[in-house]
């Protein structure tokens, strides 16, 4: 029987004698991995971190860039209470329904009569996709560029509340008054 | 007699409990490996908490092997309803227990001379010595290709008896594969055999103790450094691992000949694998490196090239032949992983053709060579 002829692609590689013999390369490639894994155990050997990766829970990145959607905020009026006037927008924009807004009435406060008693995010769910804070018409919600801290053994756990999300405290932001 | 006994269950102990525990470690030192090699932590969550207290033991993620294994014995065993029972029941342990029966010839020390060594003991052991190592057989090397051929059988056992297509596809690959680098290990081996006058491994290793060109010490390598490369490349091959990992080929056929087996059954194909880079290290190692003597050492001391002799105390001897054994050991199974985890695979035909149409004329004219210069030698 004739062998299934191969398809010849337009990107066939072009070999020379010295990768065609093989040994060569394979030499040269386990040289450059070996390299590598000396220069790493050199590093963690004299106590230096010798991995590019985090070790995440312990250890978050400094370099997150400014503009990643990273944790839920909610930003506050100068007198601390959340800009939110619990419209539902966001809860009503959000793909993966992780928020949850129960309104209240404050008659004592006539210019922003209704706020959220209840306001959760369910990080277990959470697609961080920044709708939310599209929607806001307050611009009552944003998005830190850190990351919330979510490891968590069940899902419970990853449920975040009105007091973790009113920890924003910027030192001058255009807050409304 | 009985002493004889105690000595060889002593030996058989030390033998399983190495190869065990070689086992189980290298699948730790497989996964820091890779992740250093690569940038990466490496697996490091797995601890033992004291009990009472809140103190977690990590230790680097040494005890992740402790948690596969547990994991395997655990989890639901799992067969296809179609299975053929007998040999589905058997072929893990028949992949399993030649990998270890190997070990048997493969000498991991010098000389033992237990009165010498326990000064309680000189009366009941009087002049007896015993050489390290469990069956002291002149056929020793043709033990060893015996055993590791079982390994096929178990393969294509596992691949038959699962009555599933991936699986037949993957034993049937792995026959090929194993008897083709079967071939080209038994091949260049025998320049080696040549050289040596001898199939003993123990006489093996002992002729390697020598100097040869008044500094180099007299190993295979030194003699034999085309077959060494050769008998690696064949051996990772007979051992299946990711350079020509087809009979598993993940990406292919899920998991090859054990795609069907579950937990432990599984976890013995797995373990075979981990062990047998182990025995693949020893061979290596009794074969090319000098086994467990390290350069200039006999039983009975240094002798330095300049022709100064360095006595040492025999219990000494002993414990340095058995660490140094070990040590060899680990470094030919840490070059095996950074071969695994740097090189790409192979793609099925290129495998074969690799095989019959690379390594075998090289293995062949590496013998030519050998039986040339011996012949000029012998003139000479």
């Amino acid at each position: 029987m004739k062998p299934y002829p191969r398809p010849k692609y337009w990107n066939e590689p072009t070999m020379g004698w010295w990768e065609r013999a093989y040994i060569f390369e394979v030499t040269r490639g386990l040289f450059i991995t070996g390299r590598i894994f000396t220069r790493n155990m050199w590093r963690w050997m004299t106590g230096r971190k010798g991995a590019l990766t985090t070790y995440y829970p312990e250890e978050t990145r400094a370099d997150y860039a400014p503009l990643n959607r990273g944790k839920h905020i909610l930003v506050q009026r100068i007198d601390g209470t959340p800009q939110c006037i619990a419209c539902n927008l966001c809860a009503t924009v959000c793909p993966a329904k992780v928020i949850e807004i129960e309104a209240a009435f404050n008659p004592a406060n006539p210019e922003h009569p209704k706020y959220p008693a209840r306001f959760e995010i369910d990080y277990s769910r959470c697609v961080f996709c920044g709708l939310c804070v599209e929607a806001c018409p307050e611009d009552a919600i944003r998005m830190l560029k850190e990351v919330p801290n979510l490891p968590a053994l069940d899902r419970d756990h990853m449920w975040l509340g009105k007091d973790e999300l009113l920890t924003w405290h910027p030192q001058n932001d255009g807050a409304k008054r | 007699m009985i002493q004889d006994l105690v000595i060889a269950l002593v030996l058989i102990g030390y033998a399983v409990g190495v190869l065990l525990s070689f086992g189980t470690v290298l699948t730790w030192v497989e996964r820091k490996q890779a992740a250093i090699m690569s940038d990466r932590i490496g697996a490091n969550r797995a601890y033992i908490r004291i009990p009472f207290t809140q103190v977690k033991l990590v230790w680097l993620g040494l005890f992740h092997g402790i948690a596969d294994g547990l994991k395997m014995m655990l989890k639901e065993d799992f067969k296809p309803k179609t299975h053929d029972a007998l040999g589905y029941m058997l072929a893990p342990w028949i992949v399993f227990t030649p990998v270890l029966l190997v070990f048997a010839v493969i000498p991991f020390g010098g000389t033992l001379d237990p009165g010498k060594l326990v000064p309680l003991l000189a009366d009941w052991f009087g002049q007896r010595t015993y050489p390290l190592q469990i069956a002291r057989l002149d056929a020793g090397l043709l033990v060893v290709f015996a055993f590791s051929g079982l390994t096929i059988i178990g393969a294509m056992l596992a691949g038959w008896s699962s009555n599933n297509k991936f699986s037949l596809l993957g034993a049937i690959r792995a026959g090929s594969q194993m008897i083709s680098y079967e071939v080209v290990m038994g091949l260049t081996v025998l320049g080696l055999i040549l050289i040596y006058g001898t199939i003993d491994l123990g006489s093996m290793v002992r002729q390697q103790s020598g100097v040869v060109l008044g500094f180099l010490p007299a190993w295979g390598i030194v003699y034999q450094p085309f077959a060494a490369i050769l008998f690696l490349t064949a051996a990772i091959a007979e051992n299946k691992r990711i350079p020509f990992d087809l009979p598993e080929a993940e990406s292919e056929l899920i998991c090859g000949y054990y795609t069907e087996y579950s937990a432990m059954k599984m976890g013995l194909f797995m373990f075979a694998e981990f062990i047998e880079i182990a025995i693949i290290g020893a061979l290596f190692t009794t074969l090319f490196l000098g086994g467990y003597n390290p350069p200039f050492l006999t039983d009975a001391g240094f002798a330095l090239p300049g022709g100064s002799t360095i006595a040492l105390p025999h219990a000494l001897v002993v414990l340095l032949q058995l660490a140094v054994f070990l040590l060899k050991v680990l470094v030919v199974c840490s070059f095996q992983i950074l071969i695994r985890w740097s090189l790409p695979r192979f793609r099925y035909d290129q495998l074969l053709t690799f095989a019959w149409k690379i390594l075998f004329p090289l293995a062949l004219a590496n013998l030519a060579a050998t039986v040339v210069w011996i012949w000029i030698m012998e003139r000479a």
